[in-house]
């Protein structure tokens, strides 16, 4: 059950990641994009991470990919014509791929040979207790800098926000 | 017993009660707004218009599903079912009773009893505005897209102070499974109040208020139903749709309106513990409330208004005494008591959106915009600031 679980949602991610890449229309990319991270979210629940699983649901593809929907509909943004490709691209394009997907794949298999092979419903440790009590103990100084980072952010926006409005 | 066969076997109870709740809340808004307007309602098909929703759905099935020709058929076709999917699994998550064991298993009332119950529900909950988003953008309609514009940004700006509001109880629960929100609210203080959240539990009575408000522009309800506004978007959103695909918003909505009213349940209204402890009477309030609806509806039987209502009210007055007898049959007692507690929580608080509905007119949508961003989301910060500071209090 897991198994086939995890090879129809990976199976999803993969094709809607390349039709995020291949689609013309930036709604359908944008809703490509939202259907990897529902498959991620997926992915992270049969793994044992229950509380990036939710978090990946709700800020991903609840909050952040909504804010793309909407600015594409608001802008009324249609499909985008297609450029003139470069001769060199059109014909390294594809084999280029293969090639950097191999040698990453590569690179990943040498670096972590010692690794053992993940066993669906062993990991037991993703609760959102769990992570809490890392994130505000052994992540506590991460932690808080992402935070100053973000309102740091939300600072910026604010005042870039306002000078274009005055 | 095995795990997919048990939860095979709840949906095939839980879903037509869901499909038949829905059908009926059509019938009971209709109804009760058309008392709070003095009229009459749903009154043609069957002994007062019991019969509409049936006849509603054979319409909605039977009705040519008109596509019109300039929209982006893949989307037009998608975005109703989306809307229904994620309202729809977003309520497998609620329990609404306790551990119970049926026929020798031991099961939970409730589909799934996970540890992030919350956040699925608001995560699905929050999926559940591609589905309008997308409906208004491919109709190629403008009033559709701005309904679908509408909704969206509604839905981002309610989240916010929503979410703020669910921490607060949160705090005092410390958990996130829903079943065990629920058995952190059992109990009485001073062996009368309930430990309610809202109530004794720990006061939380501005989160419930700032929660319900967002409930109502989560759903779009009246007078946040700013995505539909017929006199100014025709339909909104939903304007070029038709046939099932139009009756799958409709359930859609109804669907996210019980959701938000059982997770109000849970949060803040103790779930399924009764509102007066079992030892002082709790237990035989179920079948008071039942026999005084029967009551009730004997005496127009007895006096009818119109000569149908001898036989109409006196069938129903029988079948909710003999529901209301049910609840002391020592057996299905545990089953139906919580349930009843439920059901009778929930229904109020969809009652209280029903009402509203009848009551308050719809907002500008530059008010409805300042209202969450400098009203309603520094209260419900201010809100958890006091809570959170209270909790800390406590626990030194």
């Amino acid at each position: 059950m897991d198994v086939i679980l995890f090879t129809f949602f990976g199976l999803v991610a993969i094709v809607g990641a390349v039709s995020l890449v291949i689609q013309k229309h930036p709604i359908s990319s944008a809703l490509s994009l939202v259907s990897v991270m529902v498959a991620l979210s997926v992915l992270f629940l049969l793994l044992g991470a229950e509380f990036i699983a939710a978090a990946q649901l709700v800020v991903y593809s609840g909050a952040i990919m909504v804010l793309f929907v909407f600015v594409i509909m608001l802008l009324n943004a249609g499909a985008e014509r297609e450029s003139r490709k470069a001769g060199l691209a059109q014909f390294l394009g594809l084999p280029l791929t293969a090639v950097l997907l191999v040698f990453a794949s590569y690179v990943i298999t040498q670096s972590m040979s010692n690794a053992k092979a993940v066993k669906f419903g062993a990991f037991t440790g993703g609760g959102p207790r769990e992570v809490g009590w890392a994130l505000f103990t052994q992540y506590l100084l991460p932690f808080e800098v992402t935070s100053i980072l973000i309102l740091v952010a939300i600072a910026g926006a604010v005042v870039l926000a306002r000078k274009e409005i005055d | 017993m095995d795990f997919i066969l048990l939860s095979i076997l709840k949906t095939a109870i839980a879903a037509p009660v869901l499909l038949g709740t829905l059908a009926y809340l059509v019938w009971i808004e209709r109804k009760v707004l058309a008392h709070v307007q003095l009229r009459i309602g749903p009154s043609r098909v069957g002994p007062h218009g019991l019969l509409q929703p049936i006849a509603d759905a054979i319409k909605l099935l039977t009705k040519e599903d008109f596509i019109p020709s300039y929209v982006n058929k893949f989307y037009y076709w998608l975005a109703p079912w989306l809307a229904l999917m994620f309202a729809v699994t977003a309520i497998s998550v609620i329990p609404i009773g306790p551990v119970v064991e049926v026929f020798g298993i031991k099961t939970n009332m409730g589909q799934a009893d996970i540890s992030i119950g919350l956040l699925l529900i608001l995560g699905l909950t929050g999926m559940g505005v591609y589905g309008i988003a997308l409906a208004g953008w491919s109709s190629n309609n403008k009033y559709s897209l701005l309904g679908g514009l509408r909704s969206s940004a509604q839905m981002i700006a309610y989240e916010l102070p929503m979410a703020m509001a669910i921490v607060s109880p949160l705090l005092i629960v410390n958990t996130l499974n829903l079943r065990e929100i629920v058995n952190a609210q059992a109990g009485y203080t001073f062996g009368i109040l309930p430990n309610w959240n809202v109530l004794g539990g720990g006061l939380q009575i501005f989160s419930f208020i700032i929660y319900l408000i967002c409930a109502f522009a989560e759903t779009n309800r009246i007078p946040f139903d700013l995505p539909e506004a017929e006199n100014e978007l025709v339909s909104g959103y939903n304007t070029e749709y038709s046939s099932m695909k139009f009756a799958a918003f409709f359930m859609a909505e109804y669907c996210n309106i019980i959701t938000a009213c059982s997770v109000a349940t849970t949060l803040f209204l103790g779930g399924w513990h009764p509102i007066i402890p079992n030892e002082l009477g709790g237990q035989f309030i179920p079948t008071l409330v039942c026999v005084f609806f029967a009551g009730v509806l004997f005496y127009h039987a007895l006096n009818p208004s119109r000569p149908s209502d001898r036989l109409s009210m006196g069938a129903i007055g029988a079948v909710i005494l003999g529901l209301g007898l049910m609840f002391q049959v020592p057996g299905v007692k545990d089953l139906a008591q919580p349930l009843f507690w439920f059901a009778s929580k929930a229904g109020f608080l969809i009652f209280f959106f029903i009402w509203v509905r009848g009551t308050v007119p719809r907002f500008r949508y530059d008010q409805l915009m300042r209202f969450a961003w400098l009203f309603l989301f520094p209260a419900a910060l201010l809100n958890l600031l006091v809570t959170a500071f209270i909790v800390a209090l406590k626990s030194n």
